[in-house]
C-alpha cells in the first residue's frame, strides 16, 4: 500500500479514483469538524457513503480535520472495519473464530479460494466477490459459519460453501441475460 | 393463550427466526385472534434455534425448538384446541425445565429471553429500574459502594478485579469531569455473552452504569460496542432514547438531582481495545495503542479524566445486587469468586449456547449435563477457555471447578467466558498455531516482543504443522514464551503465549511426534495427512468426482475412484461428499 504522502502516485495508479466526488462527505466532515476524538466516527460514517476509503478521502479528511495525514492513514490501517480498496458487489466473510476453526473453516476458506481463483482478502475480477475474514462472527452454533452480505450461512461444508457461490453466480448470469 | 414470542437474537436471526416471526406478523389474525406475538432476545439455547414460545392463560411457558413457519401454525393450532403441548417440537417448559436449563442460575440473564428488549415496560415489569430509584432515593453513593464491596462482585471482562476498588478509586478523585465506560468490545473468538445481554436486556446493563455513575460522581457515561454487533447496537440505542424519555436519563434523573447521560461508541474492529487503555485511545480517535499503567484509568483515563472501566457482564450484575443486597448475591459462588458466570459454550459440543452458572460448578457438569457431551458421540480432548489469552484444560482436569482462582491454577485463564470444547480431531499444536496467528495479527505493535516475538512463536508453530520442525523447538518456543510474556506492556502481549505453555504442558507428546514422527496424532495438519480412497469401500458413485474443486479424482462410474496426491490440495470435499454408508475416504 502507497503512504499518502506519495498520493500523486497513487492516483494516477488507480484510475477509478478520477471519479471520486469529495464533496459527499462534507456533511460528515462540517458535523464533525473540532469535535474532538471524533477521527474513527468520521472515517466510519465516510466508509459507508464511498463503500471504502479511497486515498483522495484519506487526503481531504486530513485538511479539513486539520489533522496530520500520517494520523488519519494510520488510524485507518489500524482497525479492519476500514478497507482501502472497494470490495466485490458480495462480499463473503468467514468466521475464522474458535468454534468455526475447531469445526473446519481452514477446508472452507481452502474450498472458496480454488473456486473464486482468488486469495482471502481479493475480489474477483468481475468484481462480483470478496473473500474476507471476520475474527468472530458471534453465531458459533452454527459453526462453521460465513456471512455474505449481512446474511448468516451455516453449518457448512466445503461442498455446502461452494454450491452457495455458484448458486449466487447462477442467479446474477441469468438476471444480466435477462437484461439483454 | 396468552402470548406468543419468537427469540431474534442474532443466533435466532441466523437461524431462520425472522422467517417465523414475519409469518406470525401476517398471519395472526387467522391463527391466534387477541393473542399478542412478541420478540424477544436469546434465551441461550442457540443450538435449537429458531425458538418460540406460548405462554398460556395459567402463566405456563412452553418453549419449542427448530420452529418454521409451519411448525409454528401446527403448534399454535395444537395448543388453542387445548390438547396441551405439543411434545415433539418441545425442548423445555416451566414445569419442567430441560437438563440445559435447569442447572442454570441467572442473573445476568434473568431477562433473555423473556422480555421484548426494545420494550422499557417490559423491563419495568420484571423489576427493571427499582435498584435505581432505591440506591438514588434512599442510598447515599457510599452505601451503594458498600453493598458492591459486600456482593464480592468482579469484573467479568477477564481479569476479574474487584468491582467496588475501581469505582471507590474513581470516586476517590477529585477531579471533574469523570467518565462511566462500559466495554463492550467483545473481541475473543468464541465469545460471544455480551453481545446476547446487550441485544435481549439493554436497560439492564443502562441502569448498572447509572448505578455505577452515582457512585463515583461522574455526569456521562460511554458504551464502547463492536461494530459487528449491528443488532446490539440499534437495541441500546432505543433503549437509551426510551430512558431519556423516561427521566432515567438525562438531565435530573427520577427528579433526584442526580444526573447521567449515556452514548454509544463503535469500535472499528481491533482486538487489542477490549485492554481499558486502548479503548482509551480509540475512543479519543486514535490507534487503540495501550498505555503504560499507572496512571490507571481510574486516576488519568478518558482525555485524562477519572475514568471507570467495566464490562457488559458486570454491570448487568449491579442492579439485581441492589435489589437483592449484597449478601444475596455473596451467598453464591465460591469463597473467592462470588456470584455467576456467564459462559459460550461452543465448538464440538451437543448443545451449544450461552449458560449461566453458580461460581464453583466443574467443567465437567458444565460440559457433559448442561452440553449433554460431545458432538458425535466423540471423546473429550480438551476445554478451551480465556480466549487468545487462554489455554487448554485436558480431560483429567474436568472436576476443576469455575472459579478465578481454580482456572488460572491450571494454566488457563477465566476471561471473558468463551468455552470452546474440543475432541479428538483437534490437533493441539495447530491450536496454538491459530490462537498465535490471531494474536500475532492483532498484536498494536507498540511493544518490540510482542510485535517481533509472536510472529517468530507464529512461525515456529507454523514450521512444525507443515512437517518441518526440528530438535530444539520445544525448548526455543518455551524460552521466547517467558520473554513475550514479562516484556509486553498489555494483557495481548502477556498472555499471547499462554495457548503454547498449556498446550506444552499437557500434549507435549503431539508437539513431539509433529517434529520427530513427523505425524499429526488428530489427523489435521494438512500436509501430514493424505486422503486416499478405500478401494473396499468404494462403490463408484461418481460423487467426489463432480465434486473435487481441482479435478484430482478419477475412476468411471461403478469403478473405484483414485485421488491424485500430486494434485489433491487436501480441501477435504471428497470426506464431505461421500456419501456416509460408503464412507470410502480415509484420512491418513
Amino acid at each position: 500500500m502507497n503512504c499518502c504522502c506519495q498520493n500523486k502516485k497513487t492516483e494516477t495508479n488507480q484510475g477509478t479514483h478520477t471519479d471520486i466526488d469529495l464533496r459527499l462527505m462534507d456533511e460528515v466532515i462540517n458535523h464533525h469538524r473540532g469535535e474532538k476524538g471524533s477521527l474513527i466516527t468520521v472515517l466510519q460514517k465516510v466508509q459507508d457513503i464511498y463503500g471504502y476509503l479511497p486515498m483522495p478521502v484519506l487526503k481531504e479528511i486530513s485538511l479539513k480535520m486539520g489533522l496530520k495525514p500520517a494520523q488519519v492513514y494510520g488510524t485507518a490501517t489500524f482497525y479492519t472495519q476500514f478497507r482501502l480498496k472497494p470490495v466485490g458487489k458480495y462480499l463473503i466473510l468467514l468466521c475464522q473464530g474458535t468454534a468455526c476453526h475447531v469445526n473446519g473453516s481452514e477446508r472452507i476458506e481452502t474450498a472458496l479460494a480454488e473456486e473464486l481463483k482468488i486469495k482471502p482478502g481479493e475480489t474477483t475480477d468481475d468484481g462480483l466477490f470478496t473473500l474476507d475474514s471476520a475474527a468472530c462472527l458471534g453465531c458459533c452454533s452454527l459453526a462453521p459459519v460465513m456471512m455474505i452480505n449481512g446474511q448468516a450461512y451455516g453449518p457448512l461444508n466445503s461442498e455446502k460453501a461452494t454450491r452457495i457461490i455458484r448458486d449466487i453466480y447462477a442467479a446474477e448470469h441469468l438476471k444480466a441475460g435477462e437484461k439483454i | 393463550m396468552k402470548k406468543i414470542r419468537v427469540g431474534l437474537g442474532s443466533c435466532g436471526i441466523a437461524a431462520g427466526g425472522l422467517k417465523v416471526w414475519e409469518f406470525l406478523q401476517a398471519e395472526q389474525a387467522n391463527l391466534a385472534p387477541g393473542v399478542e406475538i412478541q420478540k424477544t432476545g436469546c434465551i441461550g439455547m442457540c443450538h435449537h434455534e429458531p425458538l418460540l414460545d406460548i405462554l398460556e392463560d395459567d402463566e405456563r411457558v412452553y418453549t419449542y425448538g427448530g420452529v418454521t413457519p409451519e411448525k409454528a401454525q401446527e403448534i399454535i393450532d395444537w395448543h388453542l384446541s387445548g390438547q396441551g403441548s405439543l411434545e415433539k417440537y418441545l425442548v423445555s417448559s416451566s414445569q419442567q425445565p430441560n437438563d440445559y436449563i435447569k442447572p442454570q442460575l441467572r442473573i445476568v440473564l434473568r431477562n433473555c429471553g423473556v422480555i421484548d428488549p426494545e420494550s422499557l415496560d417490559d423491563y419495568r415489569r420484571q423489576g427493571g429500574y427499582k435498584a435505581l430509584a432505591k440506591a438514588l432515593k434512599s442510598m447515599s453513593p457510599d452505601e451503594v459502594l458498600a453493598e458492591i464491596k459486600i456482593s464480592g462482585l468482579r469484573g467479568r471482562g477477564g481479569a476479574g478485579f474487584p468491582t467496588w476498588f475501581k469505582w471507590n478509586s474513581t470516586r476517590m478523585e477529585e477531579s471533574q469531569p469523570k467518565y462511566v465506560v462500559c466495554n463492550a468490545d467483545e473481541g475473543d473468538p468464541g465469545a460471544f455473552m455480551d453481545r446476547s445481554v446487550l441485544e435481549s436486556d439493554p436497560h439492564s446493563v443502562l441502569e448498572g452504569m447509572i448505578i455505577a455513575g452515582y457512585v463515583i460522581g461522574a455526569a456521562n457515561g460511554i458504551i464502547y460496542c463492536r461494530a459487528e454487533y449491528p443488532l446490539a447496537i440499534k437495541n441500546l440505542q432505543t433503549a437509551i432514547a426510551a430512558a431519556r424519555e423516561n427521566a432515567l436519563l438525562g438531565e435530573n434523573i427520577m427528579d433526584t438531582g442526580f444526573s447521567f447521560d449515556i452514548r454509544i461508541k463503535q469500535g472499528a474492529g481491533a482486538f487489542v481495545c477490549g485492554e481499558e487503555t486502548a479503548l482509551i485511545a480509540s475512543l479519543e480517535g486514535e490507534r487503540g495503542m495501550p498505555r503504560l499503567k499507572p496512571p490507571f484509568p481510574s486516576q488519568r483515563g478518558y482525555w485524562g479524566q477519572p475514568t471507570s472501566i467495566n464490562n457488559v457482564e458486570t454491570f448487568a450484575n449491579v442492579a439485581w445486587i441492589l435489589e437483592h443486597g449484597g449478601s444475596a448475591f455473596a451467598a453464591i459462588g465460591t469463597e473467592a469468586s462470588k456470584g455467576t458466570k456467564v459462559f459460550a459454550l461452543a465448538g464440538k459440543i451437543k448443545k451449544g449456547g450461552l449458560v449461566e452458572v453458580p461460581m464453583g460448578m466443574s467443567l465437567k457438569e458444565i460440559i457433559f449435563t448442561i452440553g449433554g457431551g460431545i458432538k458425535d458421540d466423540h471423546e473429550f480432548k480438551a476445554v478451551q477457555m480465556g480466549g487468545p489469552s487462554g489455554g487448554c484444560i485436558p480431560g483429567h482436569l474436568l472436576d476443576t471447578p469455575v472459579d478465578y482462582q481454580s482456572i488460572t491454577s491450571t494454566g488457563a485463564f477465566m476471561g471473558s467466558g468463551g468455552m470452546i470444547v474440543l475432541d479428538e480431531t483437534a490437533c493441539m499444536v495447530d491450536m496454538a498455531r491459530y490462537f498465535l496467528d490471531f494474536t500475532q495479527k492483532e498484536s498494536c505493535g507498540k511493544c518490540v516482543q510482542c510485535r517481533i516475538g509472536s510472529k517468530r512463536l507464529l512461525e515456529i508453530l507454523e514450521s512444525i504443522c507443515a512437517g518441518e520442525g526440528k530438535a530444539g523447538d520445544i525448548e526455543l518456543l518455551e524460552e521466547m514464551a517467558l520473554q513475550v510474556q514479562s516484556a509486553s506492556l498489555c494483557g495481548l502481549g502477556q498472555g499471547a503465549p499462554n495457548p503454547i505453555l498449556t498446550t506444552l504442558r499437557y500434549f507435549r507428546d503431539e508437539y513431539e511426534a509433529h517434529i520427530n514422527d513427523k505425524n499429526c496424532p488428530a489427523k489435521h495438519c494438512k500436509h501430514l495427512i493424505t486422503y486416499t480412497i478405500d478401494a473396499e469401500r468404494c462403490k463408484g458413485c461418481g460423487i467426489c468426482v463432480r465434486k473435487c474443486p481441482v479435478n484430482c479424482i478419477t475412476g468411471a462410474k461403478k469403478e473405484v475412484h483414485h485421488i491424485d496426491q500430486e494434485k489433491c490440495i487436501k480441501c477435504g470435499t471428497c470426506l464431505d461428499v461421500c456419501p456416509g454408508k460408503f464412507a470410502a475416504v480415509l484420512v491418513n
